[in-house]
């Protein structure tokens, strides 16, 4: 058994789930967030290639369409650029626009409009025009895909001010996160963990279990004292199988998920590493100029004298993203992470 | 060394036969060759700039060079003394403040300004076609399209001052804000008149609620952008009520239009399955009756349409440029004969239209346009520095709000706010 196949099985329905949870698909839970986003508020659009009829390549926007027009859900032509740039003129008409890019390595023919139009209308106009505007991406590695199918460039959008970048781990953040995304005023860009789709997790969607505040901001996943780990996205899970792989060794881990990539939501880890005095910031990006990066110069900054043991990180290397038979070396796993781990506390 | 196949035989020179392309498509034989003046054009860039100016396909025109109206049967046109002299006013008091964004900028009062000298009439001729409920997404030089939405002049120059990104509200005037990276704005049109279409503002002929309709303004030299391509593409398949008026001024900087494109560029509207027309850009009545007609024809659902208005960028691309490098004098003058505001003033005279006291009136006002816009130049101030932060979120956002507050406690640690500008530009 890998580790991967480790940390598929961490996502089971806990047995202190709320009697009103269903185990539901995070594919599932990105459709039925998006079909509430669309029940509630008429000038929600899904735009993107094959989202109509096909429902989209992973089946996000399936039966979108169907239930609600051709003029709700709209294949667009195959251009990136397009999706994104006309996104923005219908954002500027009144809609609140859900584009859809198919794959991670596809997004950057409509780099150019993120950056230059998306992220600067709002600053440009001096708030008079606004860019309610979410950018799907389904991101990151381990499907045994080709080339340009497994990227994490969220540290891209993460360095382009006027954005907004968060990832989604679970069924039930998923299906609350994508509806806080479309009612947001600015552009979010949502990385989506395509490695994850087909988990199931405990999701209540009635109304009441809608969360108190903002999704947008980082949990706490599992308490522990020893060494705080925290990641986003695919690697949760991962980080779930080493907390309990620690825990049979008497260590005791804390499991942070960021959720928000940008802004970051610093308050949550850097209280934690005042507790465990040791961080590992997992991602599956390259590590140059990355999330992780930024992590570790920021809790360095604001909890200097906590520190048992610089924060360590577990990431891609810095090369494009490999061949996928090779991808399981190339993707923080169960025992990367339990080594940086071992390191954090051997310091 | 082993180019050469390592056999010492010269390289051959081919001679290719059989399969070379027919005439009309053959680019032109004249190499790269240097200047045999440094700083000046070369003789490919001469005849390119002669080739692009010299067009073989006759753009539809209603007033002539030399004053002469014709009717043109496609693009009916009712014209009279008070549109004439309109369309006259407006294009001097637009090239008027356009000459005094040089002036300022040559003096040190804007870091920047982006001439429109020469293409009045294609702007006025557009900005007037304009019905008030219609959009127009302009790029960075059109100057009298803003004019034509109501934008006062002065809302234009703190922009090229520094003192803001873009002043006017978007939703409110009907004209989205100036957009610098080339193309832009035309696939943003494209998705905004797709809007008009979901809206179902399109093709109603109510004459209690007006149908509208979307124009987008680029250049020449964006017609070689993908956005503008992809900008057709959609139009195209969503039946988009959208207006692509390319202003072709022939260089795009120093890139004459035979670098953008083999075929005359309204020809490429065809590809896209929508008409494309020329009108001569320089005749501002001409403009006027294609571009209403445009619109209407996007209005009605009949939509998208392909405008080129043939035209000439008189002055430099920006302050920055400096065009004796790559066109000649020649050139520029053939195009002096062709002016817009010219051939309006020759016909309001020859035809009684219009005395002197009128002209000496529109010069005044011109002239006191040009006074208010140096005036309001001069008496801008920087923004407060805190403006950095405003409005880069509509929404609270922790990190930048942290930013802020730190910063502002830092400079509130100076005895005096320090000029951080004049450190920045000494």
């Amino acid at each position: 058994m890998t580790a991967l196949d480790d940390a598929r099985t961490a996502a089971v329905l806990p047995d202190d789930a709320p009697s009103q949870a269903r185990p539901t698909t995070l594919a599932k839970a990105l459709n039925m967030g998006l079909r509430a986003a669309m029940e509630a508020d008429p000038k929600v659009l899904l735009m993107g290639e094959d989202v109509g009829k096909l429902g989209g390549v992973f089946r996000i926007t399936d039966s979108l369409q169907k239930d609600f027009g051709e003029h709700r859900v709209i294949d667009t032509p195959l251009a990136e650029s397009g999706i994104v740039g006309t996104a923005v003129g219908l954002a500027l008409r009144g809609y609140r626009p859900v584009a859809e890019i198919q794959f991670d390595g596809f997004v950057f023919p409509a780099f150019d409009q993120i950056v230059s139009q998306v992220a600067k209308v709002t600053y440009r106009t001096q708030g008079r025009a606004r860019m309610p505007l979410v950018i799907r991406i389904p991101f990151g590695g381990g499907i045994g895909a080709v080339e340009h199918h497994a990227e994490s460039p969220e540290s891209l959008f993460c360095h382009v001010a006027g954005l907004r970048v968060v990832a989604c781990s679970s069924a039930a953040d998923a299906y609350w996160m994508i509806q806080e995304a479309i009612a947001c005023d600015d552009p979010v860009i949502f990385f989506e963990p395509k490695r994850r789709y087909w988990e199931k997790a405990p999701l209540d969607a009635r109304p009441a279990a809608r969360p108190a505040g903002s999704t947008f901001t980082s949990v706490v996943r599992r308490a522990g004292s020893d060494v705080t780990v925290a990641s986003y996205g695919p690697s949760l899970p991962v980080l779930e199988a080493a907390a309990d792989a620690a825990a049979a060794e008497g260590r005791s881990l804390e499991v942070i998920d960021l959720r928000a990539l940008s802004p970051l939501d610093l308050d949550p880890v850097v209280e934690s590493v005042r507790r465990t005095g040791r961080l590992v910031v997992v991602s599956e990006a390259p590590l140059e100029s990355s999330i992780t990066a930024d992590i570790a110069a920021r809790v360095t900054e604001e909890a200097f004298y906590s520190l048992s043991a610089p924060v360590l990180r577990v990431a891609g290397f810095d090369t494009p993203y490999p061949p996928s038979k090779v991808e399981g070396y190339y993707l923080p796993d169960l025992d990367r992470v339990l080594d940086a781990v071992d390191r954090a506390i051997n310091w | 060394m082993t180019a050469s196949g390592g056999d010492g035989a010269p390289h051959a020179t081919a001679t290719r036969t059989g399969d070379a392309p027919p005439d009309e498509h053959r680019r032109g034989a004249l190499g790269a060759g240097a200047s045999p003046v440094a700083g000046a054009p070369t003789p490919r860039q001469v005849v390119a700039g002669l080739k692009a100016t010299a067009s073989a396909e006759d753009p539809v025109q209603l007033l002539s060079p030399e004053g002469e109206f014709t009717p043109h049967p496609d693009y009916p046109l009712d014209v009279d003394a008070d549109l004439l002299r309109g369309l006259y006013r407006d294009m001097v008091l637009v090239r008027r403040f356009d000459r005094e964004g040089n002036a300022l900028q040559r003096q040190g009062q804007l870091s920047i300004w982006v001439p429109l000298l020469g293409q009045e009439g294609a702007q006025i001729g557009a900005g007037r076609a304009l019905a008030p409920q219609d959009m127009a997404f302009p790029s960075y030089r059109e100057h009298g399209i803003a004019w034509c939405r109501g934008i006062d002049p002065t809302e234009l120059l703190g922009i090229f001052r520094g003192t803001d990104h873009s002043s006017w509200d978007p939703a409110a005037t009907r004209f989205h804000s100036y957009t610098i990276v080339i193309g832009n704005q035309v696939l943003n049109a494209a998705g905004y008149a797709m809007g008009q279409v979901l809206d179902g503002v399109v093709g109603r002929h109510d004459p209690e609620r007006p149908d509208e309709a979307t124009i987008a303004f680029f250049g020449d030299g964006a017609t070689s952008e993908g956005d503008i391509h992809e900008a057709m593409v959609f139009a195209g398949s969503f039946d988009s009520p959208v207006v692509f008026y390319c202003q072709n001024n022939q260089w795009a900087i120093s890139e004459p239009v035979e670098v953008q494109s083999r075929v005359p560029l309204f020809h490429r509207a065809r590809g896209y399955g929508f008409p494309g027309i020329r009108v001569d850009g320089n005749d501002v009545l001409a403009c006027l009756a294609v571009t209403r007609w445009a619109l209407d024809e996007c209005r009605s659902g009949n939509g998208p349409v392909l405008v080129e208005a043939f035209t000439y960028r008189m002055d430099a691309h920006t302050t920055s440029d400096d065009p004796t490098r790559y066109r000649t004098a020649d050139e520029g003058q053939a195009w002096n004969l062709l002016d817009p505001i010219e051939r309006v003033r020759v016909h309001l005279v020859r035809t009684g239209q219009a005395d002197q006291a009128f002209f000496d009136g529109v010069a005044a006002e011109a002239d006191a346009l040009a006074a208010r816009f140096r005036e309001h130049c001069l008496a801008m101030t920087p923004p407060p520095p805190d403006r950095i932060f405003s409005h880069v979120y509509s929404e609270p956002h922790r990190q930048l709000d942290r930013q802020r507050a730190e910063y502002l406690q830092y400079l509130a640690g100076f005895a005096d706010t320090p000029d951080a500008g004049a450190q920045v530009h000494a």
